[in-house]
């Protein structure tokens, strides 16, 4: 059948219909895009002392905004590099997890069918377990005096203790293991499908297995890179807890700015620009890339 | 006494306004019939399907059922019933429970239920597996769960979406008689959708054949067989040679042709229709009806002479291909009465072809 | 070729699973240390267990976490199971782009934005309509819940899409009502995918710091924060011997949902 058709529409669970799309619509509405909405209203407030601690949009009948945060945003370049640390930091862990993961997941389809399963829980395992603790397990791996470097001492590959902890090191490792399962787990799904008769043909027809995979099972799996990539990329770039626990004063990221500015600075309405201006040039275009690129590669 | 479903030159069209998937069709079931549905993939037959059954509604026309008119009737208040192409059975419940299902939402008593389930098991000969689950049952297996599910309510109408089709071979042969039995024994009307011409034939009263969207022949199995209306119908009904031919003459019930694949031979065809000489047509044989032999015959009405290019042995029968002094290609089908009788034929050898004046068909080219 | 692990591919896998498991064995091992630091190993020692479970502060935060987590839960199952099954199937109506883009939001936002702007939220409803008052267990149920909800949301639109949907059509066919048809039939069939979404809000919400510390208020403290503020001052065994009991809670509990989830597929559901 080459066309769509309408389905039929009876009458009384038109009602029914309108309950269970409104339901979740309202509450969306309500949590997700009013906040967005109320980002914006505060990003051009001032600080105040009080409760809340920033001016309201109307006092007196008059518009009050101000784009001042803003242009403090812009003037300080604390901010601009704290952004792009993200980035960085982001784009850098992401090709990791995508060099240790892939390999990874690949084992996993071609282990075994009895293992299979087994393997795919120790995946998922972590990624069920507490993210705040294991960041907080390297934190006694890398300390001066911690597993790594006693082992190290210990076997006589080093005299001095090595910096690994509170410095750029620490967050690549601390991003890059916390994130590997969910690429992992994309990248399994895409490599799970691909049919095998696929290598044997090519086998058939002369390909050597290096080939093959460059050539045939690379290019079939990118739907899942991609989507492992920026189901891993994005979070990254916002995120907050690694950089406070592994890292230093030179591994300033944009999401530890942001929450440096609300809880220790008070300072709500930068804390609510910093949001913006990551929500605009970062979350808007990665989201929109992302399907994009989901829509090409499928 | 209206007919049992009155279709209505329903129109049903394609969501992006393109085309229509059901074009006008009007149809009359009588009721206690047993109507095939036939046609190519994507001709529409299951979209008329989805109308009658009540998934989707007609843009145009309307259906009815014993009378009553069934726009905006949902398919869970309609008189009807269908049996799904992959059975649809409900893999959390028996087989007891998915029978009785249909009953269960119409509130019947517990020991009607129970009563009516246990005949129907009966009568599909699956009383042994009533506690098992569908993961447990063969493919024929549910089918007849399927069918009994779909019975068990005495629908008005029956509807049957492909049948046959997820069944193997040997399986589908023995079906089909067990289908049209069970549908004599309880008497209701079935609506059945395929398309495979072969199962139509031999399990319908009548057959009404579709194509893109719109019924190009209704009739008895073997009128729209012996008699088809187009180059389509004979076509899609089984094998069939097509010459591309001029008619000569009409008089008498009889047409003489001539046709320039036959190496200018003439051809007579009894049909009654008052054909101008002149007008260019398609003579249409169907393999069976050629008689082949080692030298035309005179006794025969039409001859032939070509040389035998293969022979397809098919143990009932055998295929043999011919082709004539124009270069064109005949098929033949030869019943192996006798033993070794397509061993008479062999590639490359001479041959003669014959076939009545009642044999031949002539249509629009 | 179709199940052959190539000795690359074997060394890759022992490398990986030792590096995701290496810190957590860590972990695990040094919560039975009975020294203090983390460089000397004094001897096997489960004193850090014994103080834990005297650490009412840590078994309050634990409490307040269990139950966030499930209220959490349990309202992102019943709005994400609607959101999910308005995806697969509503396919036409008006605003449904701005629907589907409202589901993937949470999905993509970083979490101090999505507890910021939440907050925010909360603080403008209490200075408009005076609720919430002041922000608490009330504010992180409703924060978690928006966050559980798309999980869920997807979980059951891929799982909705799969769906065999002439088995509803034939409960419709055969005289069930579309509500009775979901279910009886739908409900039923889906089951395993609402458990695993229910499971997946539930751990997410136990685990969240983020955004539980911008939406919580003073009577409010979780398992996640009261393990932050301590591990900012360094390891700490008591922490070690929590995290172990953890996971060992959630190693059975995904070991079990392994061995349910085998078992429903050897029967083949739609």
């Amino acid at each position: 059948m080459s066309g769509v058709l309408r389905a039929a529409r009876p009458r009384g669970d038109r009602w029914a219909r309108a309950l269970v799309v409104g339901l979740p619509y309202a509450w969306l509405l309500l949590f997700f895009l009013a906040p967005a909405i109320i980002v914006l209203k505060i990003s051009l407030a001032e600080q105040t002392l009080g409760v809340p601690p920033y001016t309201s949009l109307f006092a007196a009948g008059r518009l009050q905004a101000t784009a001042d945060n803003y242009l403090f945003l812009v003037s300080d370049s604390l901010y601009a590099s704290a952004y792009l640390n993200a980035l960085r930091f982001a784009a850098g862990a992401t090709c990791c997890c995508l060099l240790i993961g892939y390999p990874l997941a690949y084992g996993i389809v071609r282990a075994p069918l009895r293992w299979r399963n087994a393997l795919l829980l120790l995946v998922i395992l972590p990624f069920w377990t507490s993210f705040l603790i294991r960041v907080y397990a390297w934190i006694g791996l890398l300390k001066g005096n911690g597993f790594i470097n006693n082992l190290l001492l210990g076997a006589g590959l080093i005299d001095q203790p090595l910096t690994l902890l509170n410095n750029e090191f620490a967050v690549y490792v601390g991003l890059v293991y916390s994130y590997l399962p969910y690429m992992v787990l994309p990248l399994y799904a895409a490599l799970e499908k691909l049919d095998p008769t696929l290598l044997e043909a090519a086998s058939d027809l002369g390909c050597r297995p290096m080939q093959a995979f460059w050539r045939i099972t690379l290019p079939l799996s990118l739907p899942g890179i991609i989507a492992g990539s920026l189901l891993v990329f994005i979070p990254m770039c916002g995120e907050f807890i690694i950089p406070e626990l592994l890292g230093g004063s030179d591994t300033l990221m944009i999401g530890k700015v942001l929450w440096d500015e609300f809880f220790t600075n008070r300072d709500w309405p930068v804390a609510a620009a910093v949001a913006l201006v990551m929500l605009v040039a970062l979350v808007l275009p990665m989201g929109l890339l992302r399907r994009y690129l989901v829509r090409e590669a499928t | 006494m209206p007919p049992l479903l009155a279709i209505d030159r329903v129109v049903k069209r394609f969501a992006d306004g393109d085309g229509a998937a059901v074009d006008g069709v009007s149809l009359d079931l009588a009721a206690g019939e047993f109507f095939a549905l036939l046609g190519p993939s994507g001709c529409g037959k299951t979209t008329l399907l989805r109308l009658l059954a009540g998934f989707e509604e007609p843009d145009d026309g309307r259906v009815l059922i014993a009378g009553e008119d069934m726009a905006g009737v949902p398919p869970y208040a309609r008189p009807v019933n269908m049996m799904f192409q992959s059975y649809a059975l409900f893999p959390h419940m028996t087989v007891f429970d998915n029978i009785a299902f249909g009953l269960r939402q119409n509130r019947r008593p517990r020991a009607e239920i129970a009563t009516r389930v246990r005949a129907m098991l009966d009568l599909v000969q699956l009383g042994h597996l009533a506690r098992r689950k569908p993961d447990q049952l063969s493919g024929g297996e549910k089918q007849r769960v399927a069918l009994a599910r779909a019975l068990v309510q005495e629908p008005k109408l029956l509807l049957l979406d492909e049948p046959l089709t997820a069944l193997d071979r040997k399986l589908r042969e023995e079906t089909r008689f067990e289908l049209v039995r069970i549908q004599q024994r309880v008497g209701i009307t079935f609506l059945m959708v395929t398309h495979d011409q072969e199962e139509a034939m031999s399990m319908a009263t009548r057959i009404g054949v579709m194509e893109k969207g719109r019924i190009v022949q209704i009739g008895p199995p073997d009128e729209v067989y012996e008699h088809p209306r187009d180059r389509f119908v004979a076509g899609f009904l089984g094998a069939i040679n097509f010459f591309a031919a001029r008619v000569v003459a009409a008089s008498d019930g009889v047409v003489a042709l001539e046709s320039a694949e036959a190496a200018g031979r003439q051809f007579s065809v009894a049909d009654k229709r008052a054909w101008t000489p002149g007008t260019e047509v398609a003579l249409a044989l169907r393999p069976e009806r050629i008689v082949l032999g080692a030298a035309p015959d005179p006794r025969w009405d039409n001859a032939l002479s070509g040389t035998v290019k293969g022979v397809a042995y098919r143990g009932e029968a055998s295929d043999v291909e011919i082709e004539l002094a124009s270069g064109k290609l005949v098929r033949a089908t030869i019943a192996n009465i006798e033993r070794r009788h397509h061993a008479s034929f062999a590639r490359g050898e001479a041959v003669a072809l014959g076939w009545t004046r009642e044999s031949g068909i002539v249509l629009e080219p | 070729m179709r199940h052959r692990l190539s000795p690359f591919l074997a060394t890759m896998l022992v490398l990986g699973f030792a590096f995701l498991y290496g810190p957590i064995a860590s972990v695990v091992i040094y919560s039975f240390n009975a020294s203090r630091l983390v460089t000397v190993w004094a001897g096997f020692s489960t004193r850090w267990y014994g103080e834990l479970l005297e650490n009412d502060q840590i078994k309050g935060a634990a409490l307040t976490s269990f139950e966030i987590a499930f209220l959490a839960a349990t309202g992102a199952l019943i709005l994400g199971t609607l959101a999910g099954y308005v995806l697969a199937r509503y396919r036409r109506f008006p605003g449904r782009t701005l629907f589907g883009a409202l589901v993937s939001g949470p999905l993509v936002m970083p979490e101090v934005i999505t507890g910021l702007s939440l907050l925010l939220l909360f603080v403008a409803l209490e200075q408009a309509i005076g609720w919430p008052q002041g922000r608490g267990i009330v504010t992180i149920v409703i924060a978690h819940v928006t966050m559980g909800l798309v999980y869920v949301a997807v979980v059951v639109e891929a799982r909705l899409s799969a769906f065999d949907r002439s088995l509803e059509e034939a409960a419709l066919d055969l005289g069930a009502r579309p509500w009775k048809v979901f279910a009886v039939i739908t409900l039923p069939l889906i089951a395993p995918a609402l458990i695993a979404g229910w499971l997946l809000a539930f751990t997410l919400s136990l685990d969240d710091l983020v955004i539980s510390s911008f939406t919580t208020g003073p009577s409010a403290t979780t398992l996640p924060m009261v393990i932050f503020s301590s591990v900012r001052l360094g390891v700490s065994p008591q922490i070690n011997a929590l995290a172990t009991i953890l996971l060992v809670v959630v190693a059975v509990a995904v070991v079990i949902a392994g061995r349910i989830l085998a078992r429903t597929r050897s029967s083949p559901m739609p």
